[in-house]
């Protein structure tokens, strides 16, 4: 009967919309392959899969490096998570099996390093600071964090909990600017999306976001930016599958072709 | 109202009740299918289980009376409760339409309503945008227009959560419509009854436990809306925050305790309504 199947149709949907909804929320990572125990190698390449979570705004650098690495060490395999880093410290800390973590702040990291997670003391491998995204043309003239609380614009900032956002409220107190958005954003790069669909008028992002970006966005320099300067740490972590190759990519990102990529990007040297 | 489904179904089916019913006991349910079941149930019920033991009992009550949840959880309840109503607005005649009139291209259209039901809730958000974002393809007419704009606002959430739940409210009611016996119709017509009135005075009253049905398991899906809401309308405390979204936020902000206490406390609130909702409206064989 036609109406019985449509009520059985209805269930089968519905179990599968809620498998569709639960499924979202993760970042998956393909652990698999990993582990390499008997690599002697150091210098003469590193092989087997690796996972790196690393923070949003080093989407690009990251994914550059990550290329750059599986050239220079053939039979390499990264694989990388991008998200905010607090989402990221907290998929660590619940069990995740990631090799190395690249936070854009130091708070985030020492959420993972407290919990025992990392294996050794992370280093600083690059500093941030934040610029007004504004969309190509800057169409509203905005020139400064005081022009944000101006009627009728638009802010997206980061929620307090990720790195941009907690680097955004040190600028506005800093500025005396009390700005309410319209939107807390769980990492960088959907504040940014939020500009580049034009949505917002303007978000508090990375320089490197914004120069990411350049034919959609345009970045906005503030003084009160140099007050939020970020520092991002970098770790391998102790339940690390393929240890070797966590700390071959590690140094590979302190290593001059490595700094070369973030310099390009727009990182500041730490 | 079950009397005149009761009399409608009697009057086309013999009595089942006159032959000897074979026994239904728990004594022959094959190993082949209690097993799977039960481990369906323990995959179901579980992670439930697990809020429940992980719950930090000792703060509960003072993390309850923190500022942001009872918000959170109002905003959320008045959300799901307009994005219900908006649903049966025009969630109903459409029901009716795709069921009692012959149209071409109805198999179609039935097709586009069940779209958003297979549709990651993240993909409907991003649509919206594009639709009714300030750049999008109504959303600029809007605000130029009107100065109307949806993302970001209370609205917001209200379109987006209809947009995910109306789908199980129109396949309910055409299910109930379907199955309804068209005579009463047909005899308030021969009475003389317009279609308007018919529709009204007979079809409305006949299929309302199915209406019920599906405005509760609607309500039910916008309530859990997460996807959607977050891309399309934003996230922002008392705004545009509602319960999943504050759970996301504090769960990824490293605050496990105060994911749970909101998780456990969405649960305690939809389960009651719905519970109380099903004793009252929906009767179970």
């Amino acid at each position: 009967m036609r109406a019985g199947w449509t009520r059985g149709g209805t269930a089968a949907l519905a179990v599968a919309v809620t498998l569709a909804v639960t499924g979202c929320g993760s970042n998956s990572t393909s652990g698999t392959g990993g582990g390499d125990p008997q690599s002697s190698a150091s210098s003469a390449g590193v092989t087997g899969s690796l996972t790196v979570f690393a923070a949003a705004s080093l989407t690009e650098s990251f994914t550059q490096i990550g290329k750059d690495f599986e050239a220079a060490n053939p039979g390499s395999k990264v694989t990388f998570s991008f998200g905010g880093s607090s989402t990221l410290a907290t998929q660590i800390n619940q069990g995740a099996k990631v090799d190395v973590f690249a936070s854009a702040a130091p708070a985030n990291m020492k959420t993972v390093t407290d919990a025992g997670n990392g294996d050794g003391t992370p280093t600083t491998f690059v500093k941030n600071q934040l610029v007004i995204a504004v969309p190509k043309g800057n169409p509203k003239g905005i020139n400064g964090l005081s022009d944000l609380v101006k009627p009728g614009v638009k802010v997206a900032l980061c929620a307090a909990t990720v790195p941009c956002g907690a680097a955004a409220n040190t600028a506005l107190t800093a500025a005396n600017v009390k700005l309410t958005p319209v939107t807390l954003e769980q990492d960088v790069k959907s504040a940014l999306s939020k500009v580049k669909l034009g949505e917002v008028d303007a978000a508090l992002v990375y320089r490197t976001d914004a120069k990411a970006d350049p034919s959609d966005v345009d970045g906005v320099e503030f003084p009160e930016s140099a007050k939020a300067v970020n520092e991002y740490p970098i770790v391998v972590l102790k339940n690390a599958k393929n240890k070797t190759a966590a700390q071959a990519f590690v140094a590979y990102v302190l290593s001059d072709r490595g700094k070369a990529v973030l310099t390009q990007a727009g990182f500041q040297a730490p | 109202m079950s009397t005149v489904d009761d009399r409608g179904a009697g009057a086309r089916r013999p009595a089942p009740a006159a032959a000897p019913r074979p026994r239904r006991g728990t004594s022959r349910v094959p190993v082949g299918l209690l097993v799977p079941a039960a481990v369906g149930l323990a995959a179901l019920v579980l992670p439930l289980l697990g809020l429940v033991v992980r719950a930090p009992w000792s703060t509960l009550p003072s993390r309850l009376a923190a500022p942001g949840v009872l918000t959170a959880l109002r905003l959320s309840l008045e959300t799901a409760t307009l994005a219900t109503l908006l649903s049966v607005v025009l969630g109903v005649p459409l029901a009716w339409l795709l069921a009692r009139v012959e149209f071409p291209g109805r198999r179609v259209v039935r097709a586009l309503v069940t779209v958003p039901l297979v549709l990651p809730p993240v993909v409907g958000g991003v649509a919206l945008l594009l639709v009714f974002g300030r750049k999008g393809l109504l959303g600029a007419w809007l605000d130029s227009a009107f100065g109307i704009t949806l993302p970001f606002t209370t609205p917001g959430v209200v379109v987006a959560e209809a947009f995910v739940a109306m789908p199980f409210l129109i396949i309910a009611v055409e299910g109930a419509l379907r199955g309804a016996d068209t005579r009463f119709e047909e005899a308030a017509a021969t009475l003389g009854a317009g279609r308007w009135t018919t529709f009204r005075r007979v079809t409305i009253p006949l299929v309302a436990p199915g209406i019920a049905a599906g405005a509760v398991l609607c309500w039910a899906r916008a309530l859990g809306e997460f996807g959607a809401t977050i891309t399309f309308a934003g996230n922002y405390p008392g705004i545009t925050q509602t319960m999943p979204l504050a759970v996301y936020q504090t769960l990824e902000g490293g605050d496990l305790d105060g994911a749970i206490v909101l998780s456990l406390l969405l649960l305690v609130v939809s389960v009651t309504i719905l519970a109380s909702l099903r004793d009252r409206w929906i009767t179970s064989p």
